[in-house]
């Protein structure tokens, strides 16, 4: 099935907020190696000017992508799931991600297209705190492989 | 110091077990089974076990991150999956070497990166680029 193109634009209602936390932030930097002391130490992140530990600079693949996964869930859209992968992926980071930060994730559908039988979409995630400050817009490209 | 275009940046060889795909999916809270069963893997038409896309984006991220020496300094960064990262049953894993090189200085003191990031001599990752805010 083609996607779409009216989809293009669709937004859908903030997500729930995800509190950042220093646990959380230095589970994620062991995982990928990033050994940076403002990951780990929030007397290190202070000293480098930062309120509390930042996260790696990927980190916010753990709020955002599970947001973009509510256009998954819209009927309208139609893309089927069990054929899914992740084809493109960018970060624009307004500011680092910190422990203490409340996000709120605001994810639209910024383009819908169909190429050799494969559905193309792409879906912007903003995150941004509680009192609205933007931190992060992550957009990532899915692919649902056409039948073989 | 700013740099010059062309300026090529240190090189980054990480390798890549199936314990590190176990530990990046608990920290990630990306559980696809593909990234740690092999007989979900070759069900799907894989060949084996496959690295996390995320995961070889976040280890190519150390390559700029290492030379700027601040993780904050990196403002933008897009990659494109190519192709999949087969991680064998093994102590040794699968290895990815991230090269870097200083594509174009911009405006407001900024550099843009290009990365070519490769396991056993092919590209995984295409369009893998960065903005960085430069010392």
């Amino acid at each position: 099935m083609a996607l779409d193109r009216a989809l293009v634009g669709r937004s859908y209602p903030p997500s729930a907020v995800y509190e950042v936390g220093r646990a959380k932030i230095a589970e994620f930097a062991a995982a990928v190696g990033a050994t940076d002391r403002v990951h780990h130490d929030a007397e290190a992140a202070r000293a480098a000017g930062h309120a509390d530990v930042i996260a790696p600079p990927t980190f916010a693949i753990v709020v955002s992508l599970e947001a973009a996964f509510v256009v998954l869930a819209d009927d309208e859209v139609g893309l089927d799931y069990s054929r899914v992968v992740h084809g493109e992926q960018k970060f624009t980071h307004h500011r680092p991600i910190r422990a203490g930060d409340r996000l709120v994730a605001t994810t639209t559908i910024d383009a819908a297209r169909t190429v050799a039988g494969n559905d193309l979409l792409t879906a912007r995630v903003e995150l941004a705190t509680e009192a609205g400050e933007a931190v992060c817009t992550s957009t990532s490209m899915l692919v649902a492989r056409g039948p073989a | 110091m700013t740099p010059e275009a062309g300026t090529a940046l240190p090189e980054l060889v990480v390798r890549v077990t199936r314990a590190d795909l176990v530990r990046y999916a608990g920290a990630s809270g990306d559980f696809n089974p593909i990234h740690w069963n092999e007989r979900v893997a070759r069900e799907v038409g894989l060949p084996g076990v496959i690295a996390h896309g995320m995961l070889t984006m976040a280890l190519a991220a150390r390559a700029v991150t290492g030379w700027t020496g601040d993780p904050a300094a990196l403002l933008e960064y897009q990659v494109r999956f190519g192709r999949p990262v087969v991680v064998p049953d093994d102590d040794r894993g699968a290895e990815l070497t991230v090269r870097g090189t200083v594509a174009a200085l911009l405006e407001d003191g900024r550099a843009r990166v290009d990365l070519t990031v490769t396991s056993e001599g092919e590209k995984v990752l295409s369009l893998a680029r960065a903005v960085v805010r430069l010392g």
